[in-house]
């Protein structure tokens, strides 16, 4: 299998049913013909450049600790001045500048629900401005991984 | 659904990700003086009752070449909105479909869709699409696509080495 091929099935084929046994890339080696420290090497790059953001378990929404998107009104000259303080709470993981009037948009994670809206309320007070707390209700579509070949 | 306390360790041990070593299961497992017979089990039992709805690879879509990224929104009637969330979720170009609460007057939507494409005019195509073939046109709807990336990482319910 050509290096393209190889990386093309390790980033498509093992987003959701990684080998869960004691050597995992091995099997992953097995599987596309090559060899074990082949697949670490490639895997190592591709984390380094950040195509891979890590290899691990996501979780379904509302089994483990609580989670919420939340959304500011920020005025276009406090936009990154507010962004950057949205990114240094360690509950928040994703943070966007999204084309509306609501243009700052993030998750925000943490053990429970108090501890989720605590870190809402006190952006609130630090930025003085309101947060739109937008939990989820339900989940019709849930992170199943992304399929390369669809976009 | 049961989750003790060692899984929570472990769920914790795995946010920052596998270490990429031959062993990643004994390493994790040595870490939480587990054994790595015991994480395998554990990760498989989590798996399989679907508290990890996924374990694998968690890929940056921009960084492959997906550049352009919406939320689609729309607000559609509470008694639809189940039905309308479960058939949007049939398309391979959805990768999250989710209900959520209007908050007015800033929010009136309650329907929530991320749409990945290699650049805006794809997704705008895609979206399209769902308005087209699922009726939605005359429901009260907008595409927010993403501008700037500030942060995106993996959650961290656990809120190690937290301030």
């Amino acid at each position: 299998m050509e290096p393209d091929q190889v990386k093309h099935h390790v980033l498509n084929d093992y987003q959701r049913d990684f080998p869960l046994e004691s050597r995992p890339f091995a099997r992953i080696a097995d599987e596309l013909g090559v060899r074990e420290e082949d697949v670490l090497a490639l895997l190592t790059d591709l984390q380094a450049g950040g195509v891979v953001s890590r290899i691990g378990a996501v979780i379904r929404p509302n089994t483990v600790g609580a989670s919420t998107l939340a959304a500011m009104a920020v005025p276009a000259e406090r936009l990154e001045a507010v962004a950057a303080l949205v990114n240094a709470r360690p509950e928040v993981n994703h943070n966007y500048e999204r084309e509306h009037t609501l243009n700052l948009w993030f998750v925000v994670a943490a053990a429970d629900q108090a501890a989720v809206r605590a870190t809402l309320d006190s952006l609130a007070a630090e930025t003085g401005l309101p947060v739109v707390d937008l939990p989820l209700q339900t989940a019709y579509h849930i992170d199943l991984g992304f399929d390369l070949s669809c976009a | 659904m049961r989750i003790d306390d060692a899984d929570r360790r472990l769920l914790a041990a795995l946010e920052d990700g596998l270490p990429l070593v031959p062993q990643p299961y004994a390493t994790v497992a040595q870490g939480l003086g587990l054994s790595e017979a015991d994480v395998l089990a554990r990760l498989h039992r989590l798996r399989s009752e679907g508290i990890i709805s996924r374990f694998g690879l968690v890929v940056r879509h921009h960084e492959l070449g997906y550049r352009a990224n919406a939320m689609a929104v729309w607000n559609v009637p509470d008694g639809q909105v189940d039905d309308i969330g479960r058939r949007l979720s049939g398309y391979d170009f959805v990768t999250l479909c989710y209900r959520r609460p209007r908050r007015l007057p800033l929010w009136p939507y309650n329907l929530f869709c991320m749409v990945h494409g290699r650049d805006r005019d794809t997704v705008r195509e895609q979206i399209a699409r769902l308005n087209t073939e699922q009726h939605l046109d005359t429901h009260p709807h907008d595409v927010l696509f993403s501008r700037r990336r500030f942060k995106q990482r993996g959650a961290r319910y656990s809120m190690r080495g937290a301030a």
